[in-house]
């Protein structure tokens, strides 16, 4: 810290700022520490009630879906790419922010465009995999019967894989003919859903490979909660992001910053872009990776 | 910029020239990317472990701390290069840092609690631990002796 040395500075002696900052800069400083709070409480509730069970879902089961690939198992890949597609955005807001102290206008605009694209792509990439969890359907046993749920506030298809043979034949007797067009139609690609549905539930059962489908229980119901707050709050502070870069690039483009002689909000918003990055670095930890 | 953008801002850091702020960014970025890769590969591990008969407890668990411990490196790298941090003054980066020092408390007091939760129930509410203890996959011995840790 080069400047600390600089001879004959008194901070504390009146007249200057103590903390050699520009007002604005700090307080976003402070605001971004109360947010880790908020971020931290979230994710240490999640923690003490993970804590809490005796089951949680392993995270590879649960994500291991990648857009295109159909039904592959590839555990943790899409991730990784919203995980890259973050750091390289914080990368490219580095080069707006170092732009700015040089007082290049071009530079700036070409760094925030870059940013904002990133942030957006992270965005799209969270929608693809909300939506992949809330409309992909699994097979649980639930009641003595086989039900398709999907990953939402309300249910979590990812409990104990069932083995007992004998409760999953019962239940399937149980099972309601919709259900079991959706169970047969899942493994099985031969026939379209409409010839499925005119078949009778005894020739549905037989087509049933019990042993191909791991049916398992329900799994917490505190999962979806917690994984759609949290990524959801994270996702509200990417898109507010987006929305300050959108602001900042069009502030840029019309000289205001240029006719004040500086960047600083550039530097103030690159400050709360570096913390989402910072944020989803935590929550990729919590959430995928352990 | 040469003059003081603001009044109170009275000392200016030192400016790198162009070549070495690029450097240290280059610097940076390929660490983050290695640190990531690394984790990931470490979450693969854990995977694989996850599937095979019998994973080791222990070595999960030591597996996950790593982990932590390179996230913990990755948010250092993050605040203190791409923030600045720790280019301002000291007394500066103490009033950020110190306070989230509570977290410390934090992680502990709540994670502790969770699991003493979960202990009481187990101990006092057979119908939960019989619905979500896991069984052992083959034959099974007294489904679960001592209670999983939480952390799966």
């Amino acid at each position: 810290m080069a400047t600390t040395t600089v001879h004959q500075t008194k901070w504390w002696s009146g007249g200057k700022s103590p903390f050699n900052m520009e007002y604005g800069k700090l307080m976003m400083w402070y605001f971004l520490m109360s947010d880790a709070f908020t971020f931290g409480a979230f994710l240490i509730s999640y923690g003490s009630i993970r804590f809490s069970q005796n089951f949680w879902p392993d995270p590879n089961v649960v994500f291991n879906a990648f857009p295109g690939a159909g039904h592959a198992n590839l555990p943790l890949a899409f991730v990784s790419v919203m995980t890259f597609i973050l750091i390289i955005s914080s990368v490219t807001m580095v080069l707006a922010v170092h732009a700015g102290h040089k007082g290049d206008k071009q530079g700036v605009m070409k760094w925030m465009v870059w940013t904002i694209i990133g942030g957006l792509a992270f965005l799209g990439c969270q929608a693809w995999e909300w939506h992949h969890l809330i409309t992909g359907e699994h097979a649980v046993l639930a009641n003595g019967q086989i039900e398709m749920i999907g990953q939402t506030m309300g249910g979590n298809p990812w409990g104990n894989i069932v083995h007992d043979n004998a409760a999953l034949t019962a239940a399937l007797n149980n099972t309601s003919h919709e259900t079991l067009v959706q169970l047969v139609h899942s493994h099985d690609h031969s026939h379209t859903a409409t010839e499925l549905a005119a078949m009778t539930d005894v020739q549905l059962r037989g087509m049933v490979d019990l042993a191909e489908m791991h049916i398992r229980e329900k799994g917490p119901i505190a999962f979806g909660g917690y994984f759609f707050g949290i990524t959801g709050f994270h996702g509200f502070h990417v898109f507010s992001g987006v929305v300050i870069n959108i602001i900042m690039l069009i502030m840029t483009q019309k000289d205001v910053f240029k006719n004040r002689g500086h960047y600083l909000m550039i530097e103030k918003a690159g400050l709360y872009w570096h913390f989402v990055d910072l944020v989803w670095v935590f929550v990729f930890l919590c959430f995928y990776l352990i | 910029m040469e003059h003081p953008a603001f009044e109170e801002v009275t000392v200016h850091h030192e400016h790198q020239d162009d070549a070495t702020f690029k450097k240290k960014v280059r610097k940076t970025t390929i660490l983050l990317s290695v640190i990531t890769i690394i984790e990931l590969a470490i979450g693969l591990i854990i995977y694989t472990m996850h599937k095979g008969e019998s994973p080791s407890e222990l070595l999960v668990l030591m597996f996950k701390g790593v982990v932590c411990i390179l996230t913990l490196a990755k948010a250092y790298y993050i605040v203190s290069i791409f923030m600045h941090l720790g280019d301002e003054i000291r007394n500066m980066i103490m009033t950020i840092v110190v306070p989230l020092l509570l977290f410390v408390w934090f992680i502990i007091a709540f994670i502790y609690e969770g699991n003493s939760y979960k202990n009481l129930r187990n101990t006092y509410d057979k119908h939960f631990k019989e619905t979500t203890t896991p069984v052992k996959h083959h034959k099974a011995e007294a489904p679960a002796a001592e209670p999983k840790s939480g952390k799966e």
